[in-house]
């Protein structure tokens, strides 16, 4: 808030984080996914084992110098598994939420714009709202099996209304400036006024949005993969591994808890910088629930 | 009132024909032959043929889809290619248990999160305002079954408070019943609590600036009536907006906590059917849970325009 009653506030990026330093839960946050994207960036260097090596003697065994975060039921070392699984939660939060704002921004442009297609096609995106995201995700997922392609392009179908709402509430908003108006009457195409003078205004929000997208989509996988309706068990996921852990979880809990752990800080730390980005990039927003 | 009624409710037709056609498509969609998909590799010609004559497979996709939506509008959802029974009467036998566990769900909610949501609001900046910032953003990131995970280990399985799991009908008895929903029902409600309390503070915020809470304190009442009777009713409407779109949204954490708790709903039909590829029936229950959230979706807007004639005339 202060940024904008202050007149003597610089106008540049790095000028401004500097005047206006990030909480430290942001910080914290920041922190956090960066050691996240180094576990799977780096996770045969960092893995103790190979994440599917099995090793009948060495079942369910606690934690130990070998075994830091103890063994699996089929005698895979944990930490090695939850060090990989890193891999598949980034890669269908990136998935999904990249995938979700390049058909959902031009749907929700169009919709913004045309009045004449908004009806039928927010009607169509109703629909596609009022069916509960899960249960749309396990269907896809069941019925067309293979792997984290489908499992990300189930995950990403229920998010695309989301995208164009936000799109289109922005577009509307902006149709009733003078800048819109003013191109209109200088006889701006509709595709060039869209691109240079409706499309910017959808960015900052889209970037927030995005983020929160980030976190669910690795949220529902880790939900899908629970339910044994995710990505093979042969390719760890945080998912998967609570998902057999639970079989043993009156020997081991740490098996669901390890795992659990991991997967709700990086969670979290995606919906902080979320709350974060939502506050510098767009001051109007500034405390509202997402 | 009545001319909004009917212009709302052809609103949610045309929605509700579209979840129809996408649930439609999703099968008619999915590469490679539906029939084979459904029945396995292992499947005869003759049981292809089967199922390809109970999906109405054979026929061009228009008419199925019309002969789909016909047979629906007379009560007819088809029957499980697995139990061969029909799919209305298996979710009738399931949605008990899950109807409980969503009620008992978002009972807990509001018990919860008003109180909070209002004390956050009164006293902006202060402690339980922080308590409650802070369990807006961890509801929104810890998954439904870790929470479920840390009740079961912390009060089943050390203190030994509470079965671990299982699920005993309203019908045998308060106790029983509410001894086994009370994990669920927390675990659940986990989110929408910091979902609702959120909004609550939010709302609350906005209306404690006031002028007429300004009035009610000047004329001396006292802070509980000025709190609840002036600034909670008039905050209200995005509350129950949020209560309401989240009771519907609440099938998706059912699926989960169901299976957490070993609870035998509508959640464990939907995994086992899609597991089991039962087509008829994870159409049917995603058609009906999609045309619960329209409805209620429907009863919010219309309990706006009773209570704010504004809404009416727009």
């Amino acid at each position: 808030m202060s940024a904008s009653s202050n007149p003597a506030q610089g106008t540049h990026p790095r000028r401004r984080l500097l005047e206006n330093p990030p909480h430290w839960t942001t910080v914290l946050a920041v922190a956090v996914l960066v050691v996240v994207i180094v576990m799977a960036a780096f996770a045969p260097q960092l893995a103790n084992f190979e994440p599917t090596k099995l090793n009948a003697a060495m079942r369910l065994k606690p934690a130990s110098d070998t075994y830091w975060l103890g063994t699996d039921s089929f005698g895979r070392d944990l930490y090695s598994r939850v060090v990989y699984g890193a891999r598949v939660s980034l890669l269908v939060g990136a998935g999904v939420a990249i995938g979700a704002i390049v058909i959902g921004l031009p749907l929700g442009l169009i919709a913004g714009w045309y009045r004449g297609i908004d009806g039928v096609l927010m009607r169509m995106m109703d629909g596609l709202m009022a069916i509960p995201g899960i249960l749309l995700a396990i269907a896809i997922v069941a019925l067309v099996r293979g792997g984290l392609v489908t499992v990300i392009i189930a995950i990403m179908i229920p998010a695309i209304p989301q995208v164009v709402r936000l799109v289109r509430a922005r577009v509307i908003a902006a149709r009733e400036e003078t800048y819109v108006d003013a191109a209109v009457l200088l006889g701006t195409r509709p595709g060039k006024l869209i691109r240079k003078h409706l499309l910017p205004t959808t960015i900052a929000p889209l970037i927030v949005q995005g983020t929160y997208m980030y976190a669910s989509a690795i949220l529902t996988e880790a939900a899908l993969s629970f339910l044994g309706v995710g990505i093979g068990t042969e390719v760890p996921s945080w998912g998967n591994i609570m998902a057999e852990g639970r079989l043993y979880f009156a020997i081991n809990p740490w098996l669901v808890f390890w795992p659990a752990i991991v997967l709700s800080l990086c969670i979290l730390s995606i919906n902080l910088l979320g709350d974060a980005l939502r506050d510098r990039l767009d001051p109007k927003m500034q405390g509202r629930a997402p | 009132m009545a001319s909004y009624f009917l212009r709302r409710l052809a609103m949610a037709i045309p929605v509700m024909f579209f979840v129809a056609l996408f649930v439609f498509l999703l099968l008619r969609l999915t590469p490679g032959d539906p029939a084979q998909a459904i029945a396995g590799d292992q499947a005869t010609p003759a049981q292809l043929a089967a199922i390809r004559e109970n999906l109405g497979l054979d026929r061009p996709i228009a008419s199925q889809f019309v002969t789909w939506i016909a047979g629906m509008a007379e009560g007819d959802f088809g029957s499980s290619l697995i139990s061969q029974r029909p799919v209305l009467e298996m979710i009738g036998q399931r949605i008990g248990p899950t109807l409980a566990l969503a009620v008992m769900a978002m009972i807990f909610t509001v018990v919860i999160s008003l109180p909070l949501g209002v004390l956050a609001a009164w006293r902006h900046g202060g402690m339980v305002d922080r308590f409650v910032m802070a369990l807006s953003v961890v509801g929104f990131s810890v998954p439904i079954f870790v929470i479920g995970y840390v009740l079961i280990a912390v009060f089943a399985v050390n203190l030994k408070w509470f079965p671990v799991q299982g699920y005993k009908p309203l019908a045998e008895g308060f106790g029983p019943f509410f001894h086994r929903i009370l994990m669920p029902g927390l675990a659940l409600s986990f989110f929408y609590i910091a979902l609702v309390s959120r909004m609550t503070r939010a709302s609350m915020l906005e209306v404690l600036r006031e002028d007429y809470v300004r009035t009610a304190r000047a004329k001396g009442l006292g802070e509980r009536i000025v709190l609840f009777r002036h600034a909670l009713r008039n905050a209200a409407i995005p509350i129950l907006t949020v209560v309401g779109t989240g009771f519907a949204m609440m099938v998706s954490g059912v699926v989960v906590t169901e299976t957490v708790f070993n609870i035998p709903g509508l959640g464990r039909l939907v995994v086992d059917g899609v597991l089991a590829r039962d087509y008829p029936l994870i159409q049917a229950i995603i058609l009906l849970t999609a045309g619960t959230y329209v409805l209620i979706n429907l009863l919010i807007d219309l309990s706006y325009a009773l209570t704010d004639p504004r809404i009416r005339y727009q």
